[in-house]
C-alpha cells in the first residue's frame, strides 16, 4: 500500500440533470490523517462524501482507496472494505434502540466475527459516552445523542477511514468540543479520518491539512494557516 | 418465543387440525376454515415485504392468482397431483416476485406500490386473453372425490392450507430472529443509511420479494381445486390486495403473530358476514376497520396490547413507590 495515497479521488464529476455538481475534484488523503473538507453551501461537499461512500455513483473519474478501485462497488462493498461515514442529517434505524443500531454495522459489514458483539456495542457506546442509553428508543434520543449515535454506528462498521459529515451543526460549543475530543480519539486509536464542518474553529483545529471547495471545484488545499491566508478562499466565503 | 416452544405449538395446531377433521362433519367450516387460513398464508407473506421491509405490495391478488393459474395448467396438461401443483406454484410466483424485486429496484416508497398494482393489472389481462385455461368466462375443474386418508376431499384441502399456513408462519417467524430480518428491519428504518452501514440492500430486498412470493404462490396453488371453478375476476379479486394489507396492519406488522392475529380476526368475521348479511359487505368491513385502526391504534393490536401492558407496567411500579 502506498503512504502516499489512502483515499485517492482523481477527478471526480458529478452531474445533476444540467447542474454540475462535482468538476473534476481530486484529492489525496493519507493514511493516519485527519483532512477537513469546507466549502460555502451548495459547494459539493455533501455530493462528494456521497460518491466516496457509494450513495452515488461518479459521471467520471476515479476513486481508490487502498489502492483499489471502487469507482463502482455499491456503498455496503465499500463499508466492508474499511469506509464508513455519519450522515448530516442523523439516519437512525428509529424503531431499533441504540444498541442495536450498532449491531447492523457490527453483524453486516464487521467482517465475519461472531463473539463478543455486544461487548464491542458497548465498548464503542462507552467511547461516545452514551453507555447509558443503550436500551433506549433511538427515537428518542437528543440532537446531540443522535449525532453520537451517528458517530458510534460508523465506529461499529470498524472503519480505517471514517467520513464525519457536519457531525457538529446545530450543537453548543461544549457539545462541539465533545465531539472534537472524540474525533481526536478515534484517530488516535489510527483512523483517518475525513471532516466537513461549518463550524471553522472546529475544522482548523483538528485539521491537518483542508481542501476547499467552491462551486463543485476544489479552489484551495492545504494546512489551516495556509487556507486562512487564501485569497480564493476569502473570496468564496465573503464574495468580493 | 424460543424455537422449541414454537415448533410444539405449530405441531400442536397441524395436530388438532388432523383431529377435528375426525369428529367434525359439516362441510361448511372447512370451506370457512379454509379462506381464514389462506388469508393467514397470505397476511403473513404480504407482511415480509410490507411490514418487514416498507414496501407495500398492492399485487397479492398477482401472485396469488399466477399460483392458482399454475395449478390449472397443470391439472389440464398433465392431471398432476396436488404436491406437484404446490411446488410449481411457488416456483412461479417466486420468480414473479423476483422478477418484481429486479424491475422495481430503484422504485421506493409509492412508485412501488403502483408498479405492484399494475402488476397485477397486466397479469389479469394475459389470463382473460389465454383460452387454454378459460380466458374470460372461467374453466371448471373436477375435484378429486377423495383424497388417501383423509376421504373427504375438502377435509384435506383444509389440512393442507393448514400446514402451508404453518409453514409460513415458521418463515416469517425465522426471517424475523435471523440476520436477514434485521436486515430488512434496517431498511425499513432507513434504506441509505442500511447500506451505508454494511447491509446488502438490494439482495435483501429480493429475499423478501422472493419469499413473499412463494408463500402467495402456495396460497394459490390449492385454490383450483377448492372451488373447482376459476376466472380471471375471482383470483384477481381486489379482496386480497386490500385483505393481505389490511390483516398485518390490523393485527401489527411488526412482528409474525400480527398478521396471524389479523387474519383469524378479520378473515373469521367476513366469514359471519357473509353467511348472516351478505358477501359484498365483506370489503366495507374491512374498510372501515382498517379506518379505525389508523386512526387509533396504528402499531395494530400487538402494538396496543404492547402500549397497555408498559403503562400498566409503569403504573404499578409507581404505585409501590
Amino acid at each position: 500500500m502506498s503512504a502516499e495515497a489512502f483515499l485517492d479521488v482523481q477527478g471526480v464529476t458529478k452531474r445533476f440533470g444540467g447542474f454540475q455538481a462535482l468538476s473534476a475534484v481530486s484529492l489525496r488523503v493519507r493514511q493516519g490523517e485527519r483532512f477537513g473538507l469546507i466549502g460555502p453551501n451548495g459547494s459539493g461537499k455533501t455530493t462528494l462524501i456521497n460518491c466516496i461512500s457509494g450513495t452515488l455513483r461518479t459521471d467520471g473519474g476515479r476513486i481508490v482507496f487502498a489502492d483499489q478501485d471502487i469507482t463502482t462497488l455499491p456503498a455496503h462493498r465499500r463499508t466492508r472494505l474499511g469506509i464508513a461515514r455519519s450522515f448530516q442529517i442523523p439516519k437512525p434505524f428509529t424503531s431499533m434502540t441504540v444498541l442495536q443500531n450498532l449491531m447492523i454495522p457490527i453483524e453486516y459489514a464487521g467482517r465475519g466475527h461472531r463473539d463478543g458483539v455486544v461487548d464491542e456495542a458497548m465498548g464503542i457506546l462507552g467511547l461516545m459516552g452514551l453507555a447509558a442509553k443503550a436500551h433506549v428508543p433511538s427515537a428518542a434520543l437528543t440532537q446531540i445523542e443522535m449525532r453520537k449515535l451517528e458517530l458510534a454506528r460508523a465506529m461499529a462498521a470498524r472503519p480505517r477511514l471514517l467520513v464525519s459529515d457536519e457531525a457538529m451543526a446545530g450543537l453548543s460549543s461544549t457539545e462541539v468540543d465533545d465531539i472534537l475530543a472524540i474525533l481526536f480519539e478515534l484517530n488516535q486509536r489510527g483512523i483517518t479520518i475525513v471532516m466537513i464542518e461549518h463550524i471553522m474553529r472546529a475544522v482548523m483545529r483538528f485539521s491537518e491539512r483542508i481542501a476547499v471547495l467552491d462551486a463543485g471545484e476544489k479552489i484551495a488545499e492545504g494546512g489551516p494557516d495556509e487556507i486562512l491566508a487564501d485569497k480564493r478562499v476569502e473570496k468564496a466565503y465573503l464574495g468580493e | 418465543m424460543g424455537a422449541r416452544s414454537f415448533g410444539v405449538v405449530a405441531l400442536a395446531i397441524v395436530v388438532a387440525g388432523l383431529a377435528v377433521t375426525r369428529v367434525l362433519d359439516n362441510q361448511y367450516y372447512y370451506f370457512a376454515g379454509y379462506v381464514v387460513l389462506q388469508y393467514v398464508v397470505l397476511a403473513t407473506a404480504w407482511n415480509i415485504l410490507g411490514g418487514y421491509t416498507g414496501y407495500v405490495n398492492f399485487g397479492t391478488p398477482a401472485f396469488f392468482a399466477l399460483g392458482a393459474y399454475t395449478a390449472v395448467v397443470l391439472i389440464q396438461s398433465l392431471k398432476a397431483p396436488l404436491a406437484i401443483q404446490l411446488v410449481a406454484g411457488a416456483i412461479i410466483s417466486g420468480l414473479l416476485g423476483l422478477a418484481l424485486g429486479y424491475l422495481t429496484l430503484r422504485l421506493r416508497g409509492v412508485f412501488f406500490s403502483i408498479a405492484t398494482l399494475a402488476l397485477a393489472v397486466v397479469l389479469q389481462t394475459m389470463f382473460i386473453n389465454w383460452e387454454y385455461t378459460g380466458g374470460a368466462r372461467g374453466i371448471t375443474l373436477v375435484r378429486p372425490a377423495s383424497a388417501p386418508l383423509f376421504g373427504n376431499y375438502v377435509q384435506f384441502l383444509f389440512v393442507v392450507m393448514l400446514g402451508l399456513a404453518v409453514l409460513a408462519v415458521a418463515t416469517a417467524w425465522w426471517i424475523e430472529r435471523s440476520w436477514i430480518g434485521r436486515g430488512l428491519t434496517a431498511i425499513r428504518d432507513n434504506e441509505e443509511a442500511a447500506e451505508c452501514m454494511g447491509v446488502p440492500t438490494l439482495r435483501l430486498k429480493l429475499v423478501a420479494t422472493t419469499v413473499s412470493g412463494v408463500l402467495m404462490g402456495l396460497a394459490g396453488a390449492p385454490f383450483p381445486y377448492y372451488v373447482t371453478f376459476v376466472e380471471p375476476t375471482s383470483v384477481f379479486d381486489l379482496n386480497y390486495a386490500v385483505n393481505s394489507l389490511a390483516m398485518p396492519m390490523i393485527g401489527g406488522s411488526t412482528t409474525w403473530i400480527g398478521p396471524v392475529i389479523g387474519a383469524v380476526l378479520l378473515g373469521t368475521a367476513q366469514q359471519i358476514a357473509t353467511v348472516t348479511i351478505s358477501s359484498a359487505l365483506n370489503l366495507l368491513l374491512v374498510g372501515l376497520i382498517l379506518v379505525a385502526f389508523v386512526i387509533l391504534a396504528p402499531e395494530g393490536i400487538v402494538g396496543l396490547v404492547q402500549r397497555l401492558a408498559r403503562r400498566s407496567g409503569e403504573r404499578t411500579r409507581r404505585s409501590g413507590v
